[in-house]
């Protein structure tokens, strides 16, 4: 809880090297995951909902999200995961054919 | 171990101390007085004497930057600047030491404007003081070479891997000719290996994030990292130094500071920067008169001479820190740390002179340190908490 370290501290300055380092990698850098950056669908005010009558399939909600949480295949309607969306309406602003609302989230 | 002796301006030396160290990746932004250090390198570079990456970019924010990817990807880097060239490298200058890349930057001490002034004092080198930054400064071009070399290796330690900053005083180093021992190049390979790829090292075909967002605590526990490498780093200053004076060319400076006839003395001057060798002309002069002062120059404002501090003013009767920069509404940039670490354990006498280049002899250094030690003697200290500023040509 408390902490103190100077010069005179160091007793095996490799070993605490190695210490520092494991730690400052651990903190520091983050393989490619689902959800590195937490459950970032708490951030939400408003979801996004996709009319699929007015979909067009043309996947720029999929290319544009900044999440990567909307899955699309060639010629199908997207889905977004809901878990790590964080509402901030890229995909509506970018969809060609306003197929995209972005709703107020009810909790 | 062979030496060279040649003549060489501060900004020459220290594209030669570039050279000798083998870097792979440079990139860098004209600004004066730093230009010829990198004009150099880019010919060096241009005529094959030097295998490195030039990276030419359209500011200092991007040199940085540069640099700054190419040491996350295992290089080893160099760039240099001055003044608002740093400024403008500022945002990059604190991600490269959170991120312990171990950068060298050049850093060509030069007054920050308004006005205009290409001249030197020490705002803009300190302004990185708090930053994880391992912050040095030349006395002479000999050592801006040395300390070029040994950053390499300081930064790069694995005990450390923190970026490291070599100062040298605008003008007074980086554009005067002095006599210049330089090294065989298996002197330097032999003291300074390729170097380890740490902390991590960036590969497309391992892909990770870098400083992805997470909890507050994880933050405070990196910064901790830091403060922890820049601890040790004094027991690897000091390493190197001596290994250096060893391996490479017989000299060795003392680590992070330099004593300078402190033995018997009963008044200590500090100072840091080239103008360290006009004070010491200057404690000589009062020497010969019997006044038994001496000269603690600071080689590394970070890490600190904490310790060294302690031990230099256990003996001391008062102390004069001569500051070539200010920390507006407070005091001299060291006068407020060297109080720190006393805790009034010595009286301070704070001195502020030589900003916007003003030259400052040693017949100044003289005048600053005899009211010094007259006013201690006099019992004349009760104003030493506030700096005096030094302007013998101003009226008022
Ligand atoms: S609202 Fe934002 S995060 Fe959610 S799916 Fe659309 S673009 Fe992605
Ligand atoms: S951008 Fe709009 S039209 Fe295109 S796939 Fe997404 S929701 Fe459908």
């Amino acid at each position: 809880m408390w902490f103190r370290y100077s010069a005179s501290h160091v007793r095996d300055p490799l070993k605490e090297a190695e210490e520092d380092l494991e730690l400052f990698r651990k903190r520091m850098l983050s393989p490619p995951m689902e959800g590195a950056a937490g459950p970032t669908g708490t951030w939400r005010i408003m979801k996004p909902v996709i009319h699929e009558d007015k979909c067009v399939k043309c996947g720029m909600c999929w290319l544009y999200c900044p999440e990567n949480v909307v899955s699309w295949e060639p010629g199908r309607v997207p889905s977004i995961d809901m878990t790590y969306c964080k509402g901030c309406g890229v995909c509506a602003s970018v969809c060609p054919r306003k197929a995209i609302e972005m709703v107020v989230e009810e909790v | 171990m062979g030496l060279h002796r040649k003549v060489l301006i501060g900004n020459f030396a220290v594209a030669e101390a570039v050279k000798l160290a083998r870097v792979d990746v440079v990139a860098a932004y004209p600004i004066t007085p730093q230009t010829l250090i990198v004009e150099r390198i880019a010919d060096m570079v241009e005529r094959g004497e030097l295998k490195a990456k030039y990276i030419r970019v359209e500011s200092e924010h991007s040199a940085l930057a540069a640099v700054y990817g190419a040491a996350l990807g295992g290089a080893r880097v160099f760039t240099a600047t001055s003044s608002h060239g740093l400024l403008y490298m500022y945002e990059v200058v604190w991600w490269a030491a959170y991120s312990k890349a171990p950068i060298v930057m050049g850093l060509v001490t030069r007054v920050i404007g308004p006005p205009w002034n290409i001249h030197s004092d020490h705002h803009d080198i300190l302004s990185v003081r708090d930053s994880g930054w391992i912050v040095a400064m030349a006395e002479n071009v000999q050592e801006a070479f040395d300390l070029t070399i040994q950053a390499f290796r300081i930064a790069e330690d694995k005990r450390v891997l923190q970026p490291m900053m070599v100062g040298l005083d605008a003008f007074t180093l980086s554009h005067t000719a002095e006599p210049l021992d330089v090294p065989d190049q298996s002197d330097v390979d032999a003291f300074l290996p390729p170097r380890e790829p740490l902390p991590f090292v960036m590969d497309p075909a391992k892909p990770f994030a870098m400083g992805n967002l997470g909890p507050d605590e994880w933050t405070m526990e990196l910064r901790w990292t830091v403060w922890r490498s820049l601890e040790r780093a004094k027991h690897v200053i000091k390493e190197v130094d001596r290994e250096y004076a060893k391996k490479v060319n017989g000299r060795e400076y003392g680590g992070l500071v330099e004593r300078y006839r402190l033995d018997d003395a009963k008044y200590v001057a500090i100072t840091w920067g080239a103008w360290s060798g006009d004070a010491k002309e200057a404690v000589d002069k009062l020497r010969d008169e019997g006044v038994p002062i001496g000269l603690l120059r600071i080689r590394f404002a970070r890490p600190f001479p904490r310790e060294e501090l302690l031990e230099v003013a256990s003996g001391a009767k008062a102390i004069v820190v001569v500051d070539r920069a200010v920390s507006m509404g407070l005091d001299g940039v060291f006068s407020t740390e060297v109080r720190s670490v006393l805790s009034g354990r010595v009286p301070v006498k704070s001195v502020v002179a030589g900003i916007g280049g003003v030259d400052t002899s040693y017949r100044d250094f003289v005048n600053i340190f005899k009211r010094f030690v007259d006013e201690y003697e006099k019992g004349e200290t009760q104003e030493w908490i506030v700096p005096e500023w030094y302007m013998p040509w101003f009226k008022g």
